[in-house]
């Protein structure tokens, strides 16, 4: 201990003291102060830059999903649309068929119903005519003096032929 | 014989600057006054001593010649407080050697030391070999303080081209590559985590600086300048007084009341742990001081005394044998230079976070 | 030195010597057990190891 104070330089400790003073404020000023402030700025700089990248991140995920959802709503959309297009097609494809039917069915009926009156009009003619044949056929069997048997069934035969069912 | 010792001391040099070892004896020597009649042993403790001891002047070496020293280096001033400021070049001092006349005063090296004497350059001695000459107040620009200021200037310079570098270019470049690391290292691992993240940025100067500035200083003591400032006293002093003074003037409150009435202990407890604690305030430093001076110190002396082995044992096993010892021990003292920084700048951290602690329950 | 110097000094050297070297060792142990808090060990080693170094050493100079 003796040989240690002993030892001590009051003008080393001085100078130190006063050198590693003025070195400590002027390394404070030009360069711990700055060198400082920039890492941080730089180590601030890094961090924000990765919070906007996890946020891009975020923002783009988030973007994705609403796309997913915007298309599953087009696609259902587009799904309803399709069906509700073919329920029209069938309707009126059903529609038209029966409305179709019943425009042959009746046309049908009338045709029907028109044969039935010609048909019935034709029998009446044929009504008529057969009457005005037997009449007309009356007077000339009766006009001819019917002589044999043959000869008036010869006339029958012949009156009948002329007949003829047209 | 003269010449054959000169020329085994100046390949010890030589092997020094090999190492980039240096040392300083704490026992100081008489230096005697004949040099005919040393054996080895003197000779190596008296080379180590007389090269690596602060000095007046920067002289890397010395050799003897037709029985005269002869020294490579250059003067510094020598100033004294003595009747009025005095300033001289130390060449007038001539390594000790001769008297120094200023201003109709006389003065003479003893030592290490500047005493004031008569035109002779008597020195007186008591039984213990001290002197009892009258000593001048000594502000002298010596090796050791040439060495803080250059250090100083180098850190200056390092630190703001590295901080200038910042401004072109948010990542580093150059020295601050390796520079910046450390600066985080000291920021994230020492600081941060001692003084906590609210009052850190005030003690970050300080903390940096001596970081820097031991470990350079510890580095520099390794190279063959044959300088070595971190193993004299005054220096680690003048460092732990600085963390002495930081700690009590930035301490709060709470510090303060755990030193003179810790809290949850019954009061006669207090009355006892006061003055202890108080005490406690001054070991602190006190231990910074001693560690960093006694591990320089130790490590250089160990390295010295080993380096001197090879010129003791004169046969080639023991001086190859010493010679790997004190390699893989230059290796161990590239490490404690660093670790000394760290440990210095980790306890001022370690005290500054105590004088900074927030009230806490316990 | 005298002699009772030097035997201080010795006890000195053992004791520091032990306490660091407890120390050293627990860290090793602790480093073995918990290899992802060593960092913090470490630190806690480095502190405590200097500690018994200033005492040590201060003690050294007494002697």
């Amino acid at each position: 201990m003796d040989k240690l104070i002993e030892q001590f330089s009051f003008g080393l400790f001085f100078w130190q003291l006063l050198l590693f003073l003025l070195l400590v404020l002027l390394l404070r000023k030009f360069a711990w102060r700055p060198i400082l402030n920039s890492v941080e700025k730089r180590e601030t700089g890094i961090k924000d830059a990765l919070a906007s990248a996890e946020n891009a991140k975020k923002e783009m995920e988030n973007l994705q999903a609403d796309n997913q959802k915007l298309l599953k709503e087009a696609r259902e959309e587009r799904d309803s649309m399709l069906k509700e297009a073919r329920q029209i097609k069938e309707k009126m494809i059903a529609d038209a068929s029966s409305e179709a039917e019943q425009k042959a069915n009746s046309i049908i009926a009338s045709a029907q119903e028109a044969i039935k009156m010609e048909k019935q009009a034709a029998l009446n003619e044929l009504k008529k005519e057969v009457a005005a044949l037997s009449i007309d056929i009356a007077e000339k069997v009766l006009n001819k003096e019917l002589s044999s048997k043959n000869d008036q069934m010869q006339l029958v035969d012949t009156m009948l032929e002329d007949v003829k069912l047209n | 014989m003269l010449k054959e010792i000169s020329t085994k001391a100046f390949a010890l040099f030589l092997l020094m600057l090999s190492f980039g070892m240096n040392a300083q004896e704490e026992v100081h020597e008489i230096a005697p006054q004949h040099e005919g009649d040393k054996d080895l042993k003197t000779e190596i403790k008296d080379y180590i001593n007389h090269h690596l001891q602060d000095s007046y002047d920067f002289s890397l070496y010395s050799y003897e010649e037709n029985g005269e020293h002869h020294y490579v280096g250059f003067p510094l001033p020598v100033i004294l407080w003595d009747d009025g400021l005095k300033i001289f070049s130390s060449s007038k001092l001539n390594h000790g050697e001769s008297v120094a006349e200023v201003d109709g005063n006389y003065y003479k090296v003893f030592h290490g030391k500047i005493y004031k004497t008569d035109a002779q350059g008597t020195i007186n001695l008591d039984e213990e070999h001290h002197a009892t000459n009258e000593k001048p107040l000594d502000f002298s620009f010596t090796k050791n303080i040439f060495v803080i200021f250059a250090v100083s200037l180098f850190m200056v310079l390092m630190f703001a081209s590295m901080a200038k570098s910042y401004k072109k270019n948010p990542l580093p470049s150059g020295m601050g590559r390796f520079l910046e690391p450390l600066v985080l290292f000291i920021r994230d691992d020492i600081a941060i985590p001692n003084i906590g993240k609210k009052h850190y940025r005030k003690y970050m100067g300080f903390l940096l600086t001596v970081f820097f500035f031991v470990w350079i200083i510890n580095l520099l003591g390794l190279t063959p300048l044959g300088v070595n400032v971190t193993n004299n006293i005054a220096v680690t002093f003048a460092l732990a007084l600085m963390t002495y003074l930081l700690t009590t003037f930035t301490a709060n409150k709470n510090y303060w009341k755990h030193i003179f009435w810790m809290p949850g202990v019954p009061w006669p407890m207090k009355i006892i742990l006061a003055p202890i604690e108080l005490l406690g305030t001054f070991i602190k430093p006190f231990s910074l001081m001693i560690r960093l001076y006694a591990n320089i110190t130790a490590g250089h002396i160990v390295l010295m005394s080993i380096i001197g082995l090879m010129f003791i044992f004169k046969n080639w096993l023991g001086s190859s044998l010493s010679f790997g010892l004190a390699f893989v021990l230059a290796l161990l003292e590239l490490l404690v230079a660093a670790l000394q920084a760290y440990i210095f700048t980790m306890l001022s951290a370690l005290y500054f976070g105590m004088a900074k602690e927030e009230h806490h329950d316990h | 030195m005298t002699i009772p110097n030097i035997v201080g000094a010795g006890l000195i050297v053992i004791g520091a010597g032990l306490g660091i070297g407890r120390i050293g060792g627990q860290a090793m142990e602790a480093i073995a057990r918990q290899p992802e808090a060593s960092g913090k060990i470490q630190t806690a080693m480095l502190i405590a190891a200097a500690l018994i170094e200033g005492i040590g050493f201060a003690a050294l100079f007494a002697a």
